[in-house]
């Protein structure tokens, strides 16, 4: 129950390649589809969740294809990306209304449930128009729970989040996981996605980048050898003790101050405060030089 | 019919004061009859003017516009399609209760008021035969924009050139056009129904009914069919 396949599934527009022979099988528990913006992550959701006919390969959800195929949504529930909702229904008409639609027996009692699965019966009978945004995507949330699906897709549920509605969101996703459900999402941000074990889908440009262990992928990215651009009281002194530390590959002094290449991004910013309070320096700015997502991505492609 | 979107789609059409949008023009058809008649003019005189070039021209096809982008169009637009579109919900369904939404409001909005200027041009049949022809009218002009709606992002637009260039001006230059003309199947219906010298239809009664069956039929099964394949553009990758 709950298999969603890709066997070298493509999707292109016009001359644009948007989502290059991706295969990948997903299974129960949590799975985090993370890239930067533009690497097809939308795209591949669209096709999973039947909004978008893939230009080659095949998708399948427990064996159905989802394009042309409205049956499907028996098993999946989505939260797409715009959290367009019809503001003028209350939080809870629009869940009953969802339950509805998917002819449940007891579309009031499925609401109920979801609405607590989510923690929104306090605002249940308010407009949705006034919810702030992690109350929206929870009543979203909710409406594509409401006919316990063993497939949750969500396209980037974390945005706009406030860090205690992420990690309740995340507890929740966990804990839907851990029922033995299927459930992806995405995200462009890596340290939004921190507090999840589970496997991790990375894609870049189109490709499927990287696949595996969120845990080894994290030691990855903290590991990852950066260039932090720093000024202080004494740049020379600061120099000449950094040097002296295993994680740093590099030291470059000029007029505006250090360039420093650290070979490992944890191990360096937890060592710089000690060696500047140590030599006595004082350190005025540190900027990292090269912190674009783009290059911790491409860093875990080659790694 | 589903009794859940039909609920959603009017509470989307008429909420929120949205309805006073649909309130101006049938006042505006009935005030002009009701000046016509308190000044002594007799019906055959502005029962022209009034029926034909507000109700048939203005009237029925703007309302029938906004309404029938609205049910649909609008939903597309603002992305609320897709909470629709994600649930195991035949797609004829979708399309049909949109439909009968778009026609009840579009025949209700417009059939009322040109049932109450029959009644003002004296002639309870004419009144009865509008309101038919409004209903059959709101039907066609229903399924086309409708249609329109899942075929393109400009719905609005193009069925404004329908109306305006292809029946208002067209309609008057060229006889041809008439055959493809929603206006044309109504003024000839309601003539056919109370036969009046107000309404002189340039299309043949059978083929009235045929087209304005043809539209609707082929207009909805268009629909039908692209809102099976309807993709949903992806803002980001």
């Amino acid at each position: 129950m709950g298999t969603v396949d890709l066997q070298h599934v493509s999707r292109w527009y016009g001359n644009v390649v948007a989502v290059n022979d991706v295969t990948m099988t997903l299974g129960p528990g949590v799975t985090g589809l993370l890239g930067p913006n533009g690497a097809g992550k939308t795209t591949l959701l669209h096709m999973m969740s039947g909004f978008l006919a893939p230009s080659k390969g095949t998708l399948t959800v427990d064996g159905a294809p989802s394009w042309r195929n409205p049956d499907v949504y028996r098993t999946l529930g989505l939260v797409s990306e715009r959290e367009a909702v019809h503001g003028f229904l209350t939080g809870k008409e629009f869940v009953v209304a969802s339950a509805r639609l998917f002819r449940l027996a007891n579309p009031e009692e499925a609401a109920r449930r979801a609405l607590a699965m989510v923690e929104m019966e306090p605002a249940q009978d308010r407009r949705i128009d006034t919810y702030s945004k992690g109350m929206r995507q929870r009543i979203r949330v909710a409406a594509a729970l409401v006919h316990d699906p063993g497939v949750l897709l969500l396209d980037e549920p974390f945005n706009g989040m406030d860090p205690r509605q992420r990690f309740h969101m995340m507890d929740l996703l966990h804990k839907m996981g851990d029922d033995g459900r299927t459930v992806l999402f995405s995200s462009h941000i890596l340290e939004e996605v921190e507090q999840v074990s589970g496997t991790v889908q990375v894609m870049v440009a189109g490709r499927l980048a990287a696949s595996g262990d969120f845990r080894t992928i994290r030691r990855l990215m903290t590991n990852r050898p950066h260039v932090f651009s720093i000024r202080s009281s004494d740049d020379r002194r600061l120099a000449v003790a950094l040097i002296g530390q295993a994680s740093v590959a590099g030291v470059d002094v000029d007029a505006t101050g250090l360039q420093v290449r650290a070979s490992d991004y944890g191990t360096f910013t937890r060592a710089l405060p000690r060696i500047a309070l140590k030599e006595g320096v004082r350190v005025r700015q540190l900027l990292p030089a090269d912190e674009s997502l783009e290059s911790v991505f491409s860093y875990l492609v080659g790694a | 019919m589903n009794p859940t979107i039909a609920r959603i789609t009017l509470r989307g059409l008429l909420g929120r004061r949205r309805i006073w949008l649909l309130v101006p023009l049938p006042i505006l058809l009935i005030g002009f009859a009701w000046a016509a008649r308190a000044f002594g003019e007799p019906p055959a005189e502005w029962g022209e003017p009034v029926i034909v070039g507000l109700g048939f021209t203005a009237v029925l096809p703007v309302i029938a516009l906004i309404v029938g982008t609205g049910v649909l169009g609008s939903e597309i637009d603002d992305g609320t399609i897709t909470h629709i579109l994600s649930k195991p919900l035949p797609r004829s369904e979708i399309v049909f209760t949109k439909l009968a939404v778009a026609v009840g409001v579009t025949g209700g909005f417009a059939g009322v008021p040109l049932f109450v200027v029959g009644l003002l041009a004296d002639s309870t049949p004419l009144a009865f035969a509008l309101v038919v022809g409004a209903f059959v009218g709101a039907l066609a002009y229903s399924a086309l924009f409708l249609a329109i709606s899942v075929l393109t992002r400009r719905p609005v637009l193009l069925g404004l050139v329908y109306v305006v260039l292809w029946e208002g001006l067209l309609g008057n230059i060229m006889s041809g056009t008439a055959k493809l003309s929603i206006q044309q199947y109504v003024r000839t219906i309601v003539d056919w129904l109370a036969p009046t010298d107000i309404l002189a239809g340039s299309v043949s009664v059978p083929v009235s009914f045929v087209m304005a069956g043809v539209f609707t039929v082929g207009m909805t099964a268009l629909a039908v069919q692209k809102l099976r394949t309807f993709a949903v553009a992806g803002e980001t990758g």
